[in-house]
């Protein structure tokens, strides 16, 4: 399959309704238990070592019709925290046997015990990642709660995780990973050689897909990346931030391309593609997703390291990459996003890097005025 | 309503005049650190604060989050919010954040005291992500040492921490005691942080006594609006003589008020449980629009922000790093998820004998209010409790819309009392 079949096969029910594939998934594989994934990182290794699947819940999509939620959650919060309710409460995620949370922020972790009230149905679990990525005791909390949550899983399959099992999973998720880092790779490189669009449509399918099923799709899609040789058309090149948790819709994505950017970088789903190194595979593997978490893994907003300026990573990444400026695409209401740019909007301006700072929201219909800033933008560093 | 005329209400009790006294003498040592250097300041947070440490090496303890609620009661905080906005802060971004940092990247002087630099920025992650990033721009700004004290969160249904988690945060608390020590350049003495845990133990006692106490009818104080005068000595001066005398003191009154019959109120005729924290630029404006029903909040969920002590902890000197430990992973309400918050108010419902639940959401503080939706669904459809949702914010004035409060708030008693009338009616066995 090239990468045009993908996306022409694809990005339509993205769009409309991501989670459907999934639904018709489970038709065909009753058997297999799904566990949806919130946002931002899941160590899905321990729900494929127990013969499970993890999938995805990144949101309900600019299509979903948001009628019993916003009762529940105020005008306040954001997007994805409604929707994903939305979804719950209108039985689109009763295909789902789990879901998992994590300790992103604060919505979303009473997102969690809100699920646990009205979904009893559902396994809910949700980890505690640790914030303290400086005390050699951290590895080893982490490495226990993995655990406490290796039982939990156990007890929904009905049978022991092994730590070779783990292994398996982890070799696969390695291979995909580094796949996923290799498209990246050839984006920052080349970007008329592939669009934002297209890198996106092949890893949101990570994020739904068995990976083993997902390595052959991504496999193909590099070959038809490679084998492209298109000429650079003239546009700024930028990196974009603040979209790791909530997702923007496709076509707003299209638009800032359209509007005259190349994104060399982004942190779309940053949690399906978290570590910049594989994670070990021998030795204890619990322990070494433990470790890769707070050693391997890319800097994200929900993760704070003490170690480093917050702006650090992101003027690295765009000095790494040759970007001319910094696309800041927040979510509406998204506070770790929100906190980040007051950090990044000094430093950027102290390192001389152009910046424009956009808002969107998942359900957001219209692109006119992001568009229209963005050309704005683009024209101002073009002829400047 | 003829009863309701006599709304403006003063407050003042003994408890009040002491508390102005000690808190005054807390901030004149602020100002003193800042302006001599007299004392090295460790910033802190409120939830599940590890403050005996804190006194154990005589350092300052310094709480942001006090900082920024004292510039919104003294209403001087929207300066320092707008002037944190123009730099690149959102409108939709905590505002006790942006109040802070506005101040605090400014000459640092305030109505109150003058706010020193910190030495140490201990960030005690105790539920609340926004601390992190709070902490996190805080250290951007200053050559402060920053650290990280993870507290993870209560995720077992049970609500008790695991062994892991504690010995998790014993080890970081030791870490801690390690940076305190190169700051200040002498040993923990064991000795006296013992004896300053055990003074905690005493003054958490006392408070769980001054709480249970407005299970009398009528309650002899307001567990909203008077428990935020008896929370700030809770913090600051947990471990001193002084803060266990004001509670000594404060016990007292109360004990006294219980015996004489009386209560904040001319009439008790209503008792709510009130959850989420109060709107600080307007406190006493809010609460007159529940005084003026004779509404009396018999218990809350924000005076357990900092420790939950009234169903039995206890900071235990023989284990201090251990019950600390316990204090910020089990016993305040910020590190509770949403089940065990329900549990804690429904308890105070029954136990307290409350007519009714209020739930206050401010914008700024989402570790409260995200989903409070779902939990008004919980009280009302599940079990029956008048529960009324009212919306404004703990420090931005902006959001504060007094006649919509006031409309919300007249209609919610006024459905009350008939929905009481009735009820006394049927039980007298009359006609409903």
């Amino acid at each position: 399959m090239t990468l045009e079949d993908i996306v022409s096969r694809y990005r339509d029910p993205l769009e409309s309704d991501p989670l459907e594939l999934m639904r018709e998934w489970k038709k065909s594989h009753p058997d297999t238990k799904l566990i949806g994934c919130y946002p931002v990182y899941t160590p899905v290794e321990f729900i494929h070592a127990a013969g499970m699947l993890p999938v995805g819940v990144i949101g309900g999509g600019n299509r979903l019709e948001i009628a019993h939620a916003d009762s529940r959650f105020q005008s306040f919060v954001c997007s994805i925290v409604k929707s994903t309710l939305e979804l719950g409460l209108t039985g689109k995620l009763d295909f789902l046997d789990g879901i998992i949370f994590h300790s992103i922020c604060d919505p979303a972790r009473n997102l969690g015990s809100v699920f646990t009230r009205n979904f009893p149905r559902l396994l809910v679990e949700y980890i505690h990642f640790p914030q303290n990525m400086t005390s050699p005791h951290t590895v080893n909390y982490l490495t226990a709660e993995y655990r406490r949550l290796i039982t939990g899983y156990e007890q929904l399959a009905g049978r022991t995780i092994t730590d070779d099992a783990i292994r398996r999973s982890l070799r696969i998720y390695n291979e995909q990973r580094r796949l996923l880092r290799e498209l990246y790779a050839i984006r920052a490189q080349t970007p008329q050689n592939v669009s934002a669009v297209e890198s996106y449509v092949v890893s949101r399918l990570a994020t739904l897909l068995p990976p083993e099923e997902h390595i052959a799709m991504l496999k193909d899609a590099l070959a038809t990346v490679r084998a492209r040789d298109e000429k650079p058309k003239d546009r700024i090149k930028v990196v974009l931030e603040g979209s790791f948790c909530e997702q923007p819709p496709l076509e707003l994505i299209e638009g800032l391309e359209a509007a005259g950017c190349y994104l060399l970088d982004d942190d779309f789903l940053t949690g399906w593609r978290f570590f910049v190194e594989d994670i070990p595979v021998e030795g204890d593997p619990v322990h070494n997703l433990a470790e890769a978490y707070l050693r391997r893994s890319v800097y994200s907003g929900v993760k704070h390291d003490t170690r480093e300026r917050k702006a650090k990573h992101l003027i690295d990444r765009i000095k790494e990459t040759g970007a001319a400026a910094a696309l800041i695409l927040s979510a509406k209401f998204c506070e770790p996003a929100l906190f980040d740019y007051a950090l990044y909007k000094p430093a950027l301006e102290k390192e001389g890097i152009p910046h424009l700072f956009l808002e969107f929201e998942e359900k957001m219909w219209i692109f006119d005025k992001a568009r229209s800033e963005v050309e704005t933008f683009v024209e101002s560093m073009l002829f400047d | 309503m003829a009863e309701a005329a006599a709304a403006k209400t003063s407050y003042q009790g003994q408890m009040h005049l002491l508390q102005k006294e000690i808190m005054g003498r807390y901030f004149e040592r602020l100002t003193r650190a800042a302006e001599q250097g007299d004392g090295k300041a460790v910033y802190m947070l409120i939830s599940g604060n590890p403050v005996e440490l804190v006194h154990a090496f005589d350092m300052v303890p310094v709480y942001p989050e006090i900082n920024a609620l004292q510039l919104a009661v003294k209403k001087v905080a929207l300066p320092f919010i707008q002037k944190a906005e123009e730099i690149g802060y959102s409108m939709d971004n905590c505002a006790y954040v942006k109040a802070d940092v506005g101040m605090f990247l400014g000459d640092r002087k305030t109505p109150f005291a003058t706010i020193p630099l910190p030495a140490l920025i201990l960030c005690n992650y105790v539920g609340c992500n926004v601390y992190l990033q709070w902490f996190e721009h805080l250290a951007e700004n200053c050559d402060g040492e920053i650290y990280n004290l993870d507290v993870p969160f209560l995720r077992d249904p049970s609500g008790v921490p695991s062994k892991e988690d504690v010995e998790y945060v014993v080890k970081q608390l030791e870490e801690v005691i390690e940076v305190c020590e190169r700051l200040t350049g002498k040993k923990l003495d064991w000795a006296k942080f013992k004896r300053i845990v055990a003074l905690s133990g005493e003054t958490g006692e006392l408070w769980s006594k001054i709480k249970a106490l407005t299970k009398n009818v009528p309650s002899p104080y307001d567990a909203y609006f008077d428990s935020v005068t008896m929370m700030a000595p809770l913090y600051c001066l947990r471990g001193t003589e002084d803060g266990l005398r004001f509670f000594e003191t404060a016990l007292k009154e109360m004990e006294e008020k219980v015996r004489m019959g009386t209560g904040p109120l001319p009439k008790e005729r209503f008792r709510f449980v009130i959850e989420g924290p109060p709107p600080w630029p307007f406190l006493k404006t809010f609460r007159d629009m529940f005084s003026k029903w004779g509404a009396v909040a018999v218990a809350s969920t924000y005076s357990t922000v900092g420790g939950l002590w009234e169903f039995g902890f206890k900071h235990d000197a023989n284990r201090p790093l251990e019950s600390i430990a316990q204090h910020m992973l089990q016993w305040n309400v910020t590190n509770r998820d949403f089940r065990q918050r329900y549990a804690q108010i429904e308890r105070y419902v029954n136990e307290w004998s409350a007519d009714a639940l209020v739930i206050h959401s401010v914008k700024s503080c989402r570790l409260f209010s995200a989903g409070q939706g779902d939990m008004r669904e919980y009280f009302t459809k599940e079990l029956d409790v008048p529960t009324l949702l009212i919306e404004s914010d703990i420090e931005d004035p902006r959001y504060f819309s007094e006649a919509q409060l006031k409309n919300r708030i007249d209609a919610f008693f006024e459905s009350l009392e008939h929905r009481k009338l009735t009820r006394d009616k049927r039980l007298a066995g009359g006609k409903v």
